[in-house]
């Protein structure tokens, strides 16, 4: 446990340490996990959120079992370190599948705007207060989030224009 | 000033204006624009215009697209949407399993494509709790300091012809081919290796190879010591980029951008000195630093960052040690092809790697590295089963795309394509 999950986990009995790997990371409500990262910018020197991206468990064969922590369907997961600690901390949301909506940390930090914009695009999970809630990588009026387990790869088929052209003759 | 459009119907000028082309006649519309002089008047200050570079602009390095608002020539605000080349790799990622991964990640950041195989590779390494032999651990290093000479090299090459400097694009091809055509003679392929794999690396380094390596150092510090003399002291050059797009070391950090665009602002940050993995604590190189932030400092980080690559890569050909060149695992690695036709148990390994792969016990990992344009991280979650349940690659342009916007502001719009370029995004990275 190093000196960043030291002072959150005194400071939020509620959030669940995990060694990870040798990684830090906690698993934080929904509710908390913005006053978390205030925490942690204003008190424990964090300074970057390095990556924001999420995690679709519907087709898990296997799931680690966590004490306290509900299995629901998305993880949220957003990476942040200390350049004068040198430390990384990890943070994980998880996120019910009928409530897909969490707050948004893009004014804490800027940096992860582009970030929740992607994850919002990729698995519709909705975060609140974001300035420019839109997709990013797919176009504007695509319907589905493509990284979700449910919306399979090559759902719509690809038409050649040559098979138009055959389907035209008959 | 005042624009004025007069449609003038003078017969002579139309005829004037017929073309004859292979189509036969054309006629040309007619259109005299009159211009009187004066001064600019006062409310001009009210308009803005949104214009819109891209997707196919070849200054954009590929496919990115930018809509600026403008004020004359002054750029008020930007946006790049981004977007036009994704392919979905991650999608693609959760298909394949972790043998197969590699060739998928590394189509992601074309241009330094061992970094995203180191960073797969490690991550998978994690989960897995094996560790490779030193000597993969060497190459590994050794071939990625290859990999960052050569994409400096390409963005020496781009950089110099965005900002006009055009026969640096020949001067910065020349050099970078003489490494690819060495990656090439290592791994068997130009870019998209699929060199560095899980358990550590495809094939031991060829016989000769320390031979080739230090030839290829010594090409390519005299082609730097070249583009030295070429652009650093230019006073072109530095009139263009000196004091263009400038960017603070709290901006830098609070949009999450790494690599030599933090470093350009003065703050000292790299991961392979800061957090060392592979062997970089073992080897001696310094991190460059420059003080002002702007497209010549990221310029000239980029131009020495290349020597320091060198330095490590003497240093790998000095220190590269025996031994093995993946991890003897028989539920990772490949057994030798001269054992599948003595051992039963051989074939029946070599057969069940590469159709169903191997098992990863469930966990989530993120690993990071730093790739030439900055963090690059890779987090995997795995589900018990050959393929990760989710794989995502936090691509470093990605995130220093934003940082764009505060370079841009309140300066000409010309400048635009000198910032993009110092940037230096790699598009499939930021689209996957």
């Amino acid at each position: 446990m190093n000196s960043l999950a030291n002072n959150l986990s005194e400071q939020f009995s509620e959030a669940t340490y995990v060694d990870s790997h040798g990684q830090d990371v906690f698993y934080v409500t929904k509710e908390s996990y913005k006053s978390i990262v205030q925490f942690l910018k204003d008190k424990c020197d964090v300074n970057m959120c390095i990556d924001v991206t999420a995690a679709d468990f519907l087709t898990a064969n296997q799931r680690e079992q966590i004490s306290g922590v509900e299995q629901t369907r998305f993880h949220l997961v957003s990476n942040f370190i200390s350049h004068k600690r040198n430390e990384r901390i990890r943070l994980i949301v998880p996120i019910d599948e009928h409530d897909t909506t969490v707050d948004t940390i893009s004014d804490i930090f800027p940096g992860a705007n582009f970030a929740e914009r992607e994850v919002y695009d990729m698995f519709g999970i909705v975060f609140t207060g974001h300035n420019d809630m839109t997709r990013i990588l797919m176009p504007d009026e695509w319907e589905g989030f493509p990284l979700r387990k449910d919306d399979p790869a090559a759902r719509i088929p690809v038409n050649f224009s040559d098979d138009i052209a055959r389907a035209g003759e008959k | 000033m005042s624009l004025e459009i007069e449609n003038d119907n003078d017969e002579l000028i139309n005829e004037r204006l017929i073309s004859q082309t292979d189509e036969g006649e054309q006629k040309l519309a007619h259109r005299e624009i009159i211009m009187t002089g004066g001064l600019w008047p006062e409310d001009v200050t009210d308009e803005t215009m949104v214009v819109n570079m891209g997707p196919q602009h070849p200054s954009t390095h590929g496919v990115l697209r930018l809509m600026a608002e403008l004020n004359g020539e002054i750029v008020l605000d930007a946006k790049p949407i981004i977007g036009y080349l994704h392919t979905g790799m991650e999608k693609t990622g959760e298909e394949l399993t972790y043998v197969q991964g590699c060739t998928n990640v590394t189509r992601m950041d074309y241009a330094s494509p061992l970094s995203n195989e180191l960073v797969f590779s490690l991550a998978v390494e994690n989960l897995l709790g094996i560790e490779v032999p030193t000597r993969a651990t060497w190459a590994r290093m050794m071939l990625v300091e290859l990999n960052r000479i050569s994409s400096h090299l390409l963005f020496q090459a781009t950089n110099g012809m965005d900002i006009g400097a055009v026969s640096m694009m020949i001067y910065g091809w020349r050099e970078r081919e003489e490494v690819l055509r060495l990656l090439e003679k290592i791994t068997g392929l130009r870019m998209n290796h699929n060199f560095i794999r899980v358990g550590g690396i495809a094939a031991d380094l060829h016989d000769g190879w320390k031979k080739d390596v230090l030839e290829i150092c010594d090409i390519v510090e005299k082609g730097v010591i070249q583009y030295n003399n070429l652009l650093t002291d230019n006073p072109i050059f530095k009139e263009r980029m000196i004091g263009v797009g400038v960017i603070s070391s709290d901006q830098a950090i609070a949009l999450s951008a790494t690599g030599p665009i933090l470093r350009s602002t003065g703050y000292a940050w790299d991961l392979r000195k800061e957090q060392p993995y592979l062997a970089y604590d073992q080897v001696d190189f310094d991190v460059i630093t420059t003080p002002n932030g702007d497209v010549f400092d990221r310029y000239r980080i980029r131009l020495y960052e290349i020597l320091e690559s060198i330095k490590i890569v003497r240093q790998c050909v000095e220190q590269m040690p025996k031994g093995d060149y993946r991890v003897q695992d028989k539920k990772v690695t490949p057994p030798p092809r001269s054992r599948i036709d003595e051992s039963m148990e051989a074939l029946i390994h070599h057969f069940k790697l590469f159709t169903e792969g191997f098992k990863v016990p469930a966990g989530e990992t993120y690993v990071a590295v730093e790739s030439p344009r900055g963090e690059i991280g890779c987090y995997l979650v795995a589900d018990g089963e050959s393929k990760p349940l989710r794989m995502h690659v936090r691509g470093p342009s990605f995130y220093n795309l934003q940082s764009m916007v505060p370079m841009m502001k309140n300066r000409y719009f010309a400048d635009a394509v000198a910032v993009i370029s110092s940037v230096d995004p790699i598009m499939g990275e930021v689209d996957r």
